[in-house]
């Protein structure tokens, strides 16, 4: 088994976080995981990008070139990894940020308003968790509640009282994904 | 101990605490910077010595200085900070003291980039500062790896009163793995007897890297090179993966190797029959299991993150027996797996000439490629 993501957008829309998270839960359930950040000059308000690998197994390259499973958070991030998700893919955009619709259609597309849903939750800091839970429709080998728990046991003692809002908004993310027609 | 999600720069501080680090000299520079910064919040809460020095030279030279008491030391940098280290490097060498250094690698040469490179490989093995002097160079590939060589290099680096070098690339510093940190040793300094620690009840002892008398400096460089021999027969470390009838054998060290493991994974799936070394001690270098596999593998492939450095140690190796072919990518760009993968199928479909030059046959097809 190994699973591969890219998580993609601006800087600031918690694209590395997002990507901790899930490294997080694949740790806690006892697998193999490489979380590796783009670290290049571009990062200071330009795109950023994090790739998270899960695996049964010790991990070989921490990148990778065609992700079967990716999160693009702004339109860049959608024009870019669009045409380099692998052929059967799960790509999850950020509907609230892009402007067109899906050119491929050997992908699946799930279209997410991550800035609306995080708005109607409360804090638009939370679209990137909104991305996450819907992430999960396309990755059986981490459960809602396998999130939950690594945000449970690793957020810092500071921001313990903003877990229930990040369920929330986990959740919506994966309600609103398990909705749209395959 | 737990597994816990570490970050590789941050690891590797936390492992040299735990090693019983007294004192960290060094300056900031990407990819390497979170070592200097974990290490200025961990070290004064435990009474140790942190400073961020003036430069990279005052830097390796209060190493220099604090090694000479036989206090665990180290710095840490990237590409173009070590090289303004490497005159300290040799004096420290010609010392006989020992002192761990840490390369993050970056993409060069020059100023060049911040991206994962292993341009250094000959800078940290065969070369850097003036002299002959032997040193230990470790390359992780992963943040257990560098979290578990990080204790070792201290051990290694007093046992043989000489440098150890953790050669990584910057993705191993930057990216997240879970680890376990070993237990906290005890930061009891050892009882050297060449230490100048203090001469009260004693005889007073001097360190210093200067022989005026050209027989002497021999000596001391015979000196140098018995002792690299107890390190070439005692310390060689490597991981094999699927070598047990690989007939095409990658070698890459650091994270070309592990790159290169996922590319074999891919052949493996095809039906080829290849598998991968991947050299943890660099120097002293595996050229004995090198030599074993020459009878094995028809092919060998050197994969690195340069032009071609280590491939120079793994042809001294394989002493023209069998080709061996080259693939890097340079400049501070990591290879994918499935580069590597048509690299190994082409080798699979047609034989590799022993007679061409590997480098120069890479760069042919690179900047075909290119063109």
């Amino acid at each position: 088994m190994q699973q591969e993501i890219i998580i993609a957008g601006f800087g600031g829309q918690g694209v590395l976080f997002g990507g901790q998270v899930l490294a997080y839960a694949a740790m806690d359930t006892g697998m193999e995981v490489t979380w590796i950040p783009s670290y290049g000059p571009e990062m200071r308000g330009g795109t950023a990008n994090c790739t998270v690998v899960i695996s049964d197994r010790e991990i070989g390259s921490p990148l990778v070139k065609n992700p079967p499973l990716a999160i693009a958070l702004n339109l860049p991030s959608f024009d870019k990894y669009e045409s380099l998700l692998a052929t059967g893919g799960t790509l999850i955009v950020n509907q609230s940020m892009v402007d067109r619709v899906a050119k491929r259609v050997d992908i699946q597309s799930i279209f997410v308003p991550c800035n609306e849903i995080a708005e109607e939750i409360g804090d638009k800091r939370l679209l990137n968790m909104v991305a996450v839970g819907a992430l999960l429709t396309a990755l059986p080998e981490i459960g809602l509640k396998d999130v939950e728990k690594a945000l449970e046991n690793h957020l810092p003692a500071k921001h313990q009282h903003l877990l229930p809002k990040n369920f929330t908004a986990l959740r919506r993310g994966l309600e609103h994904a398990q909705k749209m027609p395959a | 101990m737990s597994r816990e999600l570490w970050k590789g720069n941050e690891a590797i501080a936390e492992a040299a605490v735990r090693a019983g680090l007294e004192a960290y000299f060094g300056y900031p520079i990407t990819p390497q910077t979170e070592i200097l910064e974990y290490l200025s919040r961990r070290m004064p809460k435990l009474g140790r010595a942190f400073l961020q020095a003036e430069s990279e030279l005052g830097a390796i030279n209060m190493v220099y200085g604090a090694a000479c008491t036989g206090a665990r030391v180290m710095s840490s940098s990237s590409s173009p900070g070590v090289s303004l280290m490497m005159e300290g490097l040799s004096y420290i060498a010609g010392t006989e003291v020992p002192a761990v250094l840490v390369n993050v690698m970056r993409g060069g040469p020059g100023l060049g980039n911040i991206a994962p490179a292993q341009g250094d490989y000959n800078q940290a093995v065969h070369g850097g500062g003036h002299g002959d002097y032997p040193r230990i160079v470790l390359a992780p590939a992963s943040v257990q790896e560098a979290i578990d060589l990080m204790a070792l290099s201290f051990d290694l680096a007093e046992k043989y009163r000489m440098i150890t070098m953790l050669i990584l690339d910057g993705s191993v510093g930057q990216m997240m793995e879970p680890a376990e940190m070993p237990e906290m040793r005890s930061p009891n300094r050892k009882k050297f007897d060449w230490a100048t620690d203090g001469a009260l009840n004693r005889d007073r002892r001097v360190l210093s890297s200067i022989y005026l008398d050209p027989l002497a400096e021999e000596q001391t460089n015979f000196r140098l090179m018995q002792r690299w021999k107890e390190v070439m027969a005692n310390e060689v470390r490597y991981k094999e993966y699927f070598l047990e009838d690989a007939e095409i054998v990658i070698v890459g060290f650091g994270t070309a190797g592990r790159v290169s493991l996922s590319a074999v994974r891919a052949a493996r799936e095809r039906g080829i029959k290849v598998g991968l070394l991947r050299p943890v001690t660099v120097s002293p270098f595996p050229y004995e299991v090198l030599d074993r596999l020459t009878g094995q593998a028809r092919t060998f492939l050197v994969v690195e993150m340069n032009t071609g450095q280590m491939l120079e140690d793994v042809r001294l190796a394989v002493r023209g027996r069998v080709p061996v072919a080259f693939y890097g990518r340079t400049g501070g760009v990591v290879p994918f797996p499935d580069e590597i993968l048509d690299e190994i199928q082409r080798i699979n479909t047609e034989p590799v000439s022993a007679e061409a030059d590997p480098r120069q046959s890479w760069l042919d097809r690179m900047t075909a490629i290119k063109a």
